[in-house]
């Protein structure tokens, strides 16, 4: 096992440079001119140049590179054209809500999702099915800023019992922080949970087929236990997977709903840098995120052979 | 099992609200505010971005200020006088002027402040060319010398809108204006409050307790700037939707600029109240590339002033009259220079005029460039008007779409259309910023030097230096008439009318001050 994480740690490498080159190159390439943002309606093509030159803007790609590289290999990220702070500290003060955001949403998906997923495959056919079926559907077609308003006017203004956008860090009192992440985590949650439980579903369904599960009835095994024991830890592996790669994408930035809630996570930093074209931030987050792909699908990996046995690496 | 499950709920609801309420007793009062950008950049003289003199005139103060009237009087200046051949201005501070780390405000704190303002504001460009020397006479005291007499001096120094020559310590204002400060030390009524800023989520001020006030009664940005609420935080609310909801909930107690489609929702609440704090507001305006043709013939930028009308530019965009004013006069209806002089038949979509210049001007009906920007509520509309109102004027126009800072990056190229150059671009001036033709950077016409489109004009330079050099406002207001006429025949950019958005608060805010921009001293909690 420890030659084999150190096998992929050492594969993500020409992964992570391989994005940092294409993100580097496609910023310069797109449209867009950081220097005209910051130099205002007044200024003219000089003053422009100048602020070019004071970005270091104004020097070959290569150059650019070749110093945005040095910086990064000393774990040093660069610092905002626009915020005129380290890149490192935005993202740090970005991470504890998305972060947050992130394990809440996947929590409520894998409470909600896993049981009724089982539940439809048991009845299969049935009208309990038909209707998990039926919410998986609508919960893929809404889109999520819909779901986001909804929720908003039921429980934030007409029962006034979540306020309607914020964010609290768990450091200035844990009631406010889960207060004013359950309508967000709920709204997201919604995607997963139809997500999820169509992914057990159909795992499930497939291992109930399976000879060894009527083994198990034959020996008189309640079906709780056929269901959960059996059943679901075999129908394990996909789920895992959809699960990890949920998280990857919460964290890689929920921008619609950190929008609708005023949140100030990663999502909302990226656009923020995009719109803006801050070159720096844009590359640091990206690589950030390209990382946390690549950490999260190893994690993936290596849980898959805790639920089947015969899975080794 | 319902019931239990129930009661669980609500005790955790409750827990829950008990606990994000609490917190140390708060006495003070604290006011919740959406302002229309999130603050990412504190120094006012590096950007011109509205949000950013927002936050300058919460820190910093500025030693002459435009009163209610539109006129200049003295702020952290206490006294100030004029030699008769009008060539040599003293300067006198007010007692009393402290820096919000506790050190006095000194004459070479304004000296080196007036110097990094004056090299990126265009007015204070313009000013500098005047001056002969600027030095400081003792702590409190310094002298202006000016090599000819300019009106443009106290008028700079009181400017309302970006850049505002908000004064800073000397070891700030030293910083290259092309670089970023990295220390928010001001002497104006709120503190920053650096531990709580977090771009992105909120900027937190609070009410320095050692400023001191003018005695006279606050009028527009001018008079005593008594902070009469102990903080204040700008949050970081993108959804204009939720802004809304919030400030109907009473989560937060006013937002700065909400849209226009939902102002309805607001005026219907008994909660809320809508301030008109800006009756000079904003104007819309479209840019010409002088460079390229065809809009390099001034013939065919004729054509354009009379193909549009600038009624169809504000239905499209505010829709509401109550909150918009067709106006032809350039240097903006309800100000000092405020005139229709030499505007007769133009801006009223008269197509045959149009399409008869552009036959005289031989346009070969190749298409137009025109750059739309489709991410910001406030311009989006414009474009399509403009593509609408240009053809039915004869010409034929290629409206690119993409989000502004793509139209912000094309603006400033000068490359040929097939290369991804332009030819016309919308935007829109706060009315403070152009209210006379040194100000109004779009009539600036020094070619290279001139911003964006670059117009080319001796006799449009020559009339702005005419104003720039003359102090009797009568004389002034002549001049501008005269760049106006001039303007018709050249015309550098057309104006596309005048619109104000009103502040919403809650109804216990009292005190929003009518000015040109949003300030947050005077203004109660009650």
């Amino acid at each position: 096992m420890p030659g084999y994480i150190l096998r992929r740690l050492l594969a993500a490498i020409p992964v992570l440079v391989i994005v940092a080159v294409l993100v580097f190159l496609m910023l310069r390439l797109t449209p867009g001119d950081p220097a005209a943002v910051i130099a205002g309606d007044n200024a003219s093509s000089e003053q422009i140049a100048l602020v070019r030159n004071r970005l270091g803007l104004d020097q070959p790609i290569l150059a650019q590179f070749t110093i945005w590289a040095k910086n990064l290999l000393s774990g040093n990220l660069g610092e905002s054209f626009f915020f005129k702070k380290p890149i490192s500290e935005l993202i740090l003060g970005r991470i504890e809500p998305t972060l947050s955001l992130a394990f809440a949403t996947m929590l409520i998906a894998i409470c909600v999702a896993i049981p009724l997923g089982v539940l439809a495959a048991y009845k299969h056919g049935s009208w309990i099915d038909r209707i998990v079926m039926g919410f998986s559907v609508l919960g893929f077609s809404v889109p999520v800023f819909v779901i986001g308003y909804m929720l908003i006017y039921l429980f934030a203004i007409t029962l006034g019992w979540f306020p309607v956008q914020g964010y609290q860090p768990i450091s200035a009192g844990f009631g406010g922080y889960l207060q004013r992440l359950v309508l967000p985590s709920l709204t997201l949650s919604v995607i997963y949970v139809a997500l999820i439980a169509r992914m057990t579903r159909a795992s499930v369904l497939e291992v109930l087929n399976e000879d060894y599960i009527r083994t198990a009835r034959a020996k008189g095994q309640v079906e709780r236990k056929i269901l959960f024991r059996h059943a679901l830890k075999n129908a394990a592996v996909p789920i895992v997977t959809v699960v990890g790669i949920g998280i990857a994408l919460l964290i890689g930035g929920v921008v619609v709903t950190e929008s609708v809630f005023a949140i100030p996570g990663l999502g909302r930093l990226t656009v923020d840098a995009v719109l803006a074209r801050d070159y720096p931030t844009i590359q640091a987050v990206i690589l950030l995120f390209s990382g946390i792909y690549v950490g999260i699908n190893l994690l993936i990996d290596l849980t898959y052979s805790l639920f089947d046995p015969r899975i080794r690496y | 099992m319902l019931s239990r499950l129930k009661t669980i709920t609500a005790g955790m609801l409750l827990a829950g609200t008990m606990l994000a309420q609490a917190g140390p007793a708060q006495a003070e009062t604290t006011m919740k505010v959406v302002m229309h950008s999130d603050v990412k950049i504190v120094d006012p003289i590096w950007t011109t971005a509205y949000i950013v003199r927002n936050h300058g005139y919460m820190i910093y103060d500025t030693l002459f200020s435009m009163d209610e009237k539109g006129e200049i009087k003295p702020q952290m200046v206490d006294t100030y006088t004029e030699s008769p051949d009008k060539l040599t201005y003293k300067f006198t501070l007010r007692d009393g002027l402290l820096w919000h780390d506790g050190k006095p405000v000194t004459s070479e704190d304004c000296i080196a402040s007036i110097k990094r303002w004056s090299a990126k504001d265009p007015v204070g460009q313009k000013l500098m060319t005047f001056v002969d020397a600027i030095t400081a006479d003792d702590a409190k005291s310094f002298t202006v010398k000016l090599k000819s007499p300019t009106g443009l001096l106290i008028f700079g120094l009181g400017k309302p809108s970006s850049n505002v020559p908000f004064m800073m310590p000397k070891r700030v204002a030293e910083t290259d204006p092309n670089t970023q400060i990295s220390e928010f030390i001001g002497s104006g009524p709120f503190v920053l409050k650096q531990d709580e800023w977090k771009p992105g989520d909120k900027i937190v001020y609070t009410k320095f307790k050692d400023y001191k006030p003018r005695a006279e009664p606050a009028s527009g940005l001018a008079g005593g700037k008594v902070a009469k609420i102990d903080r204040i935080e700008w949050l970081a609310v993108t959804d204009q939707q939720q802004a809304v909801n919030a400030l109907l909930a009473g989560e937060i107690d006013m937002i700065e600029q909400p849209a226009f489609d939902l102002i309805p929702l607001l005026k219907d609440d008994s909660n809320i109240k809508l301030w008109n704090y800006n009756p000079l507001g904003l104007q819309y305006t479209m840019r010409f590339n002088h460079t390229q043709p065809p809009f390099d013939n001034p013939k065919v930028r004729q054509a354009v002033t009379y193909a549009l009308n600038q009624k169809d530019f504000l239905e499209a965009t505010v829709g509401n009259p109550e909150y918009y004013q067709v106006c032809k006069a350039m240097f903006v209806c309800g100000s000092p220079l405020a005139s229709e002089k030499g505007m007769d038949g133009l801006l009223e979509s008269n197509f045959k005029k149009s399409q008869e210049l552009l036959k005289e001007a031989g346009y070969d009906g190749k298409p137009v460039v025109l750059l739309h920007s489709t991410d910001l509520q406030s311009l989006t509309n414009l474009g399509p008007v403009a593509k609408q109102l240009l053809e039915k004027g004869g010409f034929k126009v290629d409206m690119q779409s993409s989000d502004w800072q793509t139209v912000v990056s094309r603006r400033v190229r000068k490359d040929p259309i097939d290369k991804g150059g332009w030819n016309l671009m919308q935007t829109s001036w706060v009315s403070a910023d152009i209210l006379n033709p040194v100000m109004a950077g779009f009539f600036n016409a020094s070619c290279d030097k001139a911003a964006f489109g670059w117009p080319c004009d001796a006799e449009m330079e020559k009339l702005r230096d005419d104003f720039a050099r003359e102090p009797d406002p009568a004389k002034q207001k002549a001049i501008a008439e005269a760049v106006q006429m001039r303007w018709r025949e050249v015309v550098t950019h057309v104006h596309l009318g005048q619109y104000n958005v009103p502040i919403a608060t809650r109804k216990n805010i009292t005190g929003i001050l009518t000015a040109p921009a949003p300030v947050f001293w005077n203004v109660e909690k009650k």
